[in-house]
């Protein structure tokens, strides 16, 4: 019988490799393109690209679902200008001519008299390189993306202790490692490899550890669930410190050579007082157990001494190693002592601390790859230490979330699994220490550039972005003594401080796919409200808002001038190693995105755009001497441009097209990313695969391919002097002071050795509000700044509100039932379900699920509009009131992260509403596009 | 199972229309005329009205035709041959009734049972549902059988029979709701086998938040005092009211408002076996449920 | 032809690990966007925009499990068709549009057959089948049929499209007839299971249980002889054992 059937249909007339859009991963992706009847090339197919570095061919349910991403009806179609009262989704179409010069009519008085009156914020942008030049070029301090809102706490923490981050910027050994520990919420960031891995460690039978309040997603296959209660983790992961202290499971060669545990940490009273001391070089000082005196860290022959002492002046400097001991070793950190706090019992604690010395210990070998260390020293084998850990979003949003993921750093050190074979492992350009970076850059000139680049690691309080009266430099009062390290910026407080006036008032909001009058605000009511909020006069408080999305979103609504986006498969993108790559722990790796169909509308790509108006604004570098405009658009950006001679946003390709990292710019460079697949990768040399920041083969490999200038080798930071010396400032030594309300909370949280606090401490504010209030994002589901797309809400169209069984019984819960929880802040009344699996004290939600009518072309009877909720609404960017007078924000005191985690509720059953609706419901916006249609039914078809 | 009216109503009308087909072809001295006009017009209008109804549950009407195909082994195409071979040989049986006043008796008998073995087939193609336990019982055929006769009997006007009927109906329809209730339990099928997970498995997510097909078409769940009061309902007005009737009628040997009796009495019939029809199917507990976090309680009910 | 062929020598099928999904739903939508665009009808998405009920082919559920002892566990469970040997919803179809196919045991619907009665669904106890609203067809999974003898296709690819797409590597793909295949090794190694095997339909595809769950520490003493105490606690000033311990300890290294 002949088949019905094609069994062998041509899956498109040809294949376009780019890059996936949908999160951190970065994925390969094959767009199957086909001709339809028109001959009009469309999307017939997307899986993922087997020859890609992060991937490998397996694409997860969010770029498999791109088709419906790229056709969403949501997709804005020409430029728009506000006509209607802000927030009211009134608009009309511009040409982009209009759209560009009401933009730099704006724009460029700002430019000439205060630059610091424009905020320019750029959410999930994957170009923060350039978009941060354009910044700095236009002169303003206030710069960021929504790192602050999101990862700064990992990335901070990591950066200043181990010279790296977990998320997408690190990786556990998924080949090798026996024991892996997942901390905390983590279902986004590098999401494919994490699930690659895990399946790579299931297949291998190696352990899966989960510590995590909910047992969903990769806990879900967790060997061994931990389920802590939120915002203990850091308790729990100190006690297992003080558990292998106290056994002596410790890797003591590699402390002694990798870290900073032998430094010697300056004993005398005064404004040095627990430094780490060093000699007139900067060198850090250990005590050489060979000859008996403190010596350079790096001497080829120094014998650090994890005990050594120095007696010097009356006092005697001991190492950092001696302070981990006399710190860890307290009672307080007896699993005994924490079990209750953390939610987990003592014999657990032990059995998890006792599996990592075992597995630390008993299961190591050495792996035969020799390799010369920084001190010119030759090794035969490295030691493997077949513990990994990971950690995310669980760890960062906490208000403790800086000090609780450099203590897993510390746990890691300390059984020498970091860079180990087994462990953890670093990605290029990392691992990077924080002196390496840039620090911070405030100084505004009107007519001129800023002094450089914004973001970056302060080193004390000397680096702080003050005015000269001590004020805030920058409008989110990023590195100012509220939260001193925010290397990523603080989005969060944009709109609020820019509201306020506190530091100072600004003219022009300018953001970029970020969507603050929704959920990517701590507070959604009070957002659109300060965003809308009017003088006498009747002009807008915040009196000038530019957004830039691609689509449709809550936030358009409150712009006045909308600048239309297009989408990821209709535009050149740029995955740079100055920004956030997309290499490998074995692999240095870059990537593009290139326009694999035309754009149907009156869009432009947002970089492109933001050329065009750098131009017309006259801004150096976009603009040639003769102040014509540099570059094309984005793609000639791409190519021509260079940060420092020979070294471009892309590594691939260069010169004459044989150079990687380092070589002149090459007009075929991106035809050369195309045919490659669109990505370019660099291996990192056989010898320089572990060991990464001690090892000079990598090192020197990185300086050739232009990671570094020149070797960066360092010690493991377990001793942070950046946080002492804000700690020496608060005790009252230096210039710079900080103010008096802020010096015992700086005295208590800038340990320079790992602590934990309950950072739920100030929301606790009426006993009523005990359970913890978490949101997780689902695997499947975008960040809402990428659109509803018609697959994947089907998948999640709704959210409950999950209750563990404790509460779920108290209260005689049923299915269907609804609840109203309450916060110091506000109040929902939403959908509730039961979830066994999650901790006691805890409540969740998935993340933002609810929308508000009227955005992202939803018909008026979606369920996300109708049903959805956000969490956000019980959330605040400042705590509650405490009775000092002051509002204490809502963050990490180090890094200024949101703390979006410390949500503290109560939850009581009630009726369901008459409409079934949850609460707060929000008025309809008018849609700049037409609402999507009835029936989706894809097929390219000739 | 989702209680769709177009398949409510094809099981009972056609139930009735056949059931009369084969009282009107066992006759042994049947109407004719105008009379046996009235009596087939009837039979054929329930019979192929359900039928017509029935086609409504497709979703791809234009090849409804290829369902002649499979007989060998599925009983809605043996259900098609069935209804078509009844259909036909009763019309030349009543053609010769009405039009010729001619008795083919033979013919008669082969169409009474062509027209027994298309309520038949209608019954297995339930019955025939491991998926479905409380169909899939002996007691559906009989039911289905017994109803269509009764049916019969009382729009054929045959009182005694009609009282003997709708006894064995009332008695069939009890048996088939008591074994029907414990039948899921029977069959087995629970979420640990459906998972074969061990320990208390219990729902958490269902694959997609709104509904789908399945959920529409076979995760229907009635309310359990709802269910029993319309059982008290179906089986009263199905069974019991027109029995009594019957036996009113017998004991007063005719007297009084007999037509008007017989009326109530089919009527009362036949709002009570759609009654059991939609119970039928809102009642069936489909174990694909289980996979969505329906049926617990049935399952465990053993 | 809906009566069953004799039992083919080949036997297509899924082995799915229930031990490795973290039910991401890439091979949902992977699934969905192969089969909208090829084999049959679309599959279509009714009220896209708002209320949204669409046809998919493989879907994601999610359970909770508590054991007898310790913590609740989450189990996420893809399904699809199981392309079972003993297919009920083969045999009730009327119109030879659902068959089994005898070259390698694939259950396919022919959509130029089918009526769209529902019959097949009902007959599945899996929930494998799904009708199309908007085309009036049966739709299920096809095993890819069209992709694992797509000759366009390079010889890797040639799989279905939930397989080639999963992260986690919990999907396999292969002959479970043949006890040498890939597949059947993985399930006798580790126990695979039919779901529903009270049906009766002898699913070919298979399930991997999840392995044992929350066992750290089951055997206590073991691990905790990694955590003797390497000094005499004293209760007091702890560190300063630890510390003697230390010099002697580096005196080793």
């Amino acid at each position: 019988m002949k088949d019905h059937f094609d069994p062998s249909p041509k899956v498109g007339d040809r294949v376009a490799k780019t890059t996936c859009y949908m999160c951190a991963c970065r994925c390969g992706i094959d767009v199957h393109l086909k001709a339809d009847a028109e001959g009009v090339e469309r999307v017939a197919y997307i899986e993922g690209n087997r020859d890609h570095p992060v991937n490998k061919g397996v694409l997860c349910a969010k770029g498999a679902s791109g088709i419906m991403q790229h056709n969403a009806p949501s997709r804005l179609r020409a430029p728009l200008r506000r006509t209607g009262p802000r927030g009211s989704g009134q608009f009309e179409e511009i040409t982009w001519e209009e759209a560009y010069e009401t933009a730099r009519a704006i724009l460029a008085p700002i430019r000439e008299t205060d630059p610091s009156k424009l905020a320019f914020f750029t959410g999930r942008d994957q170009s923060q390189s350039f978009t941060s030049w354009w910044a700095q070029a236009f002169g303003t301090p206030n710069y960021a993306a929504h790192g602050g809102f999101c990862s700064v706490n990992m990335a901070a923490a990591g950066i200043y202790t181990v010279g790296g981050a977990f998320w997408e910027f690190g990786s556990p050994d998924w080949e090798k490692t026996k024991l892996f520990l997942l901390f905390g919420c983590a279902e986004d960031h590098d999401s494919n490899p994490i699930k690659m891995g895990l399946g790579r460690l299931k297949e291998r039978g190696a352990r899966v550890v989960g510590i995590n309040p909910i047992r969903t997603g990769y806990n879900a296959v967790a060997d061994d669930w931990y389920g802590v209660t939120p915002g203990t983790d850091g308790l729990l992961i100190l006690s297992l410190v003080h558990c292998l202290l106290k056994a002596g499971q410790l890797d003591l060669r590699y402390l002694a050579e990798f870290s900073d545990a032998p430094v010697l940490i300056d004993a005398r009273p005064g404004a040095t007082h627990g430094l780490p001391l060093k000699d007139d070089d900067g060198h850090a000082l250990v005590w050489c157990r060979k000859e008996q005196r403190p010596r350079c860290y790096d001497a080829e022959d120094v014998e650090p001494d994890l005990n050594g002492a120095w007696a010097q002046d009356g006092v005697t400097h001991r190492t950092v190693f001696h302070a981990i001991a006399h710190r860890y070793l307290d009672g307080a950190y007896a699993p005994e002592a924490v079990a209750e706090r953390v939610g987990i019992s003592a014999r657990r604690i032990r059995a998890l601390a006792g599996e990592i010395a075992r597995v630390a210990f008993e299961e190591s070998w050495e792996e035969p790859i020799a390799w010369t260390d920084f001190r010119g020293r030759r090794h035969e084998t490295m030691t493997a230490r077949p513990v990994a850990m990971h950690a995310m979003r669980g760890i960062s949003a906490h208000a403790n979330g800086f000090q609780t993921c450099r203590a897993i750093h510390l746990l890691q050190t300390l059984i020498g699994s970091v860079e180990a074979p087994g462990g953890f492992r670093f990605k290029p350009p990392y691992p990077k220490p924080a002196t390496a970076h840039p620090k911070p850059h405030c100084k505004v000139t009107p007519g001129a550039p800023l002094d450089g680049p914004h973001l970056g690691f302060v080193h004390g309080p000397d680096d702080l972005c003050l005015r000269d009266d001590g004020t805030p430099a920058r409008i989110d009062k990023a590195f100012s003594w509220d939260n001193p390290m925010s290397a990523h910026g603080l989005m969060h407080m944009v709109i609020s401080n820019a509201h306020a006036g506190d530091p100072y008032e600004i003219d022009t909001l300018f953001l970029y796919m970020a969507n603050m009058a929704w959920n990517s605000s701590m507070n959604t009511t009070g957002t659109m409200a300060m965003l809308t909020d009017q003088r006498d006069d009747g002009s807008y408080v915040i009196p000038n808002v530019i957004y830039a999305d691609a689509y449709s979103s809550e936030m358009v609504a409150y712009a006045d001038l909308v600048l239309p986006d297009t989408t990821y498969l209709e535009r050149h993108d740029c995955i740079s190693l100055l920004d956030r790559p997309i290499c490998e722990p074995e692999a240095a790796a870059d990537a593009i995105r290139h326009p694999v169909v035309a754009p149907d509308r009156d869009v432009v790509p947002f970089q492109t755009a933001l050329l065009e108006l750098g131009a017309r604004l006259g801004l150096p570098g976009m603009v040639n001497d003769d102040g014509s405009k540099k570059y094309a658009d984005f793609a000639d950006y791409m190519v021509r441009h260079e940060r420092r001679p020979g070294i471009g946003p892309l590594m691939g390709f260069r010169g004459n097209g044989e150079a990687t990292g380092r070589g002149a710019p090459n007009p075929d460079q991106l035809n050369r990313y195309i045919e490659n697949g669109a990505f370019a990768v660099a291996h990192v040399p056989a010898e320089g695969l572990y060991m990464k920041p001690w090892n000079k083969a990598y090192q020197d490999w990185a300086v050739e391919i232009g990671l570094y200038d020149a070797p960066q080798p360092f010690l493991i930071t377990l001793w942070s002097e950046p946080l002492r010396r804000f700690q020496l400032a608060a005790e009252g030594h230096g210039e710079r002071q900080p103010p008096d309300h802020l010096r015992e909370r700086i005295k208590a949280t800038f340990d320079p050795l790992p602590i934990w606090y309950d950072p739920m401490e100030g929301h606790a504010t009426d006993p009523r509000f005990t359970i913890t209030a978490l949101t997780q994002r689902p695997a499947a589901m975008y960040h809402s700044w990428g659109t509803q797309n018609a697959w994947l809400r089907q998948i999640h169209g709704r959210n409950p509100l999950y209750l563990p069984t404790g509460i779920w019984e108290a209260q005689g819960f049923r299915e269907g039932d609804w609840a109203r929880v309450t916060s110091p802040h506000g109040e929902i009344v939403v959908p509730v379900a039961h979830m066994p699996g999650q901790n006691d004290e805890t409540v969740w939600t998935w993340n933002a699920i609810g929308k508000r009518k009227g955005a992202w072309a939803l018909h008026e009877n979606a369920p996300e509009a109708n049903q959805g909720f956000l969490l956000n609404h019980l959330i605040h960017e400042l705590m509650p009131p405490k009775g000092d007078g002051l509002r204490w924000s809502n963050s990490d005191p180090i890094t200024g992260q949101a703390a979006w985690f410390d949500l503290k509720v109560a939850v009581e059953k009630c009726a369901p509403p008459a409409d079934l609706r949850s609460t707060p419901q929000f008025e309809t916006l008018d849609r700049p596009v037409p609402p999507g249609p009835d029936v989706v039914a894809w097929e390219v078809k000739r | 199972m989702h209680p769709a009216p177009s398949v409510i109503i094809f099981s009972s009308l056609s139930g009735a229309g056949f059931g009369l087909l084969v009282f009107l072809g066992l006759m042994p001295d049947p109407p004719r005329g105008w009379v046996a006009f009235v009596f087939f017009a009837l039979a054929y209008a329930l019979a192929v009205g359900g039928l017509l109804s029935a086609t409504f549950h497709l979703k791809n009407k234009k090849n409804a035709w290829k369902a002649y195909r499979e007989w060998r082994s599925s009983w809605l195409s043996r259900e098609m041959w069935a209804a078509i071979a009844a259909l036909l040989v009763m019309a030349a049986y009543a053609a010769a009734l009405v039009f010729l006043d001619l008795h083919l008796a033979p013919l008669g008998w082969i169409g009474a049972l062509l027209s027994l073995a298309v309520v038949f087939t209608t019954s297995m193609i339930y019955a025939q549902l491991r998926t479905v336990p409380r169909w899939n019982q002996r007691a559906t055929p009989a039911l289905f059988l017994t109803a269509a006769l009764a049916g019969g009997a009382l729009l054929a006007g045959r009182p005694v029979l009609s009282l003997i009927l709708l006894v064995a109906l009332g008695i069939l329809q009890a048996v088939h709701w008591t074994r029907g209730d414990r039948r899921f339990a029977e069959v087995g099928s629970t979420l640990n086998t459906a998972t074969r997970l061990p320990g208390m498995v219990r729902q958490f997510e269902r694959p997609q938040t709104g509904e789908n097909y399945l959920t529409r078409e076979m995760v229907y769940q009635v309310g359990r005092k709802h269910a029993a009061t319309l059982r008290v309902i179906a089986i009263a007005l199905m069974a019991v009211i027109p029995a009594i009737l019957m036996a009113l009628y017998l004991v007063t040997d005719g007297a009084g408002l007999h037509h008007a009796m017989a009326g109530v009495a089919v009527l009362s019939h036949l709002i009570g076996v759609l009654v059991s029809r939609w119970l039928f199917f809102a009642e069936a507990e489909h174990v694909v449920g289980l996979y969505y976090g329906a049926h617990a309680g049935v399952a465990r009910a053993a | 032809m809906t009566t069953l062929p004799a039992p083919p020598k080949v036997k297509l099928g899924l082995v799915i690990d229930l031990d490795t999904c973290v039910g991401c739903h890439a091979c949902v939508t992977a699934c969905k966007g192969w089969n909208t665009q090829n084999y049959g009808a679309p599959l279509s998405d009714r009220d896209a925009y708002g209320e949204a009920e669409g046809t998919f082919l493989n879907r994601v559920h999610s359970y909770t499990m508590q054991p007898g002892s310790g913590p609740a566990q989450t189990v996420h469970m893809p399904k699809s068709c199981l392309h079972c040997d003993d297919a009920p919803c083969v045999t009730v179809c009327p119109t030879g549009a659902s068959y089994k196919r005898a070259e390698d045991g694939i259950v396919l619907v022919n959509e130029d057959a089918c009526m769209g009665c529902g019959l097949c669904a009902w007959a599945c106890p899996y929930g494998a089948r799904e009708v199309d609203e908007l085309a009036g067809v049966m739709k299920k999974c096809t095993l890819c049929v069209d992709r694992i003898y797509n000759e366009t296709l390079p010889e890797i690819d040639r799989q279905p499209a939930c397989v080639r797409t999963c992260p986690a590597g919990a999907r396999h793909y292969g002959d479970l007839n043949d006890p040498a295949s890939a597949v059947s090794q993985l399930v006798a190694a580790r126990g695979g299971v039919d779901l529903m095997p009270e049906q009766g339909t002898k699913p070919v595809n298979q399930y991997l249980p999840p392995r044992p769950r929350d066992t750290l520490g089951a055997d206590e003493d073991i691990l905790a002889s990694f955590l003797a105490p390497v000094y005499e606690e004293t209760g007091a000033e702890e560190a300063t054992g630890f510390l003697g311990w230390l010099d002697r300890a580096l005196e080793k290294v």
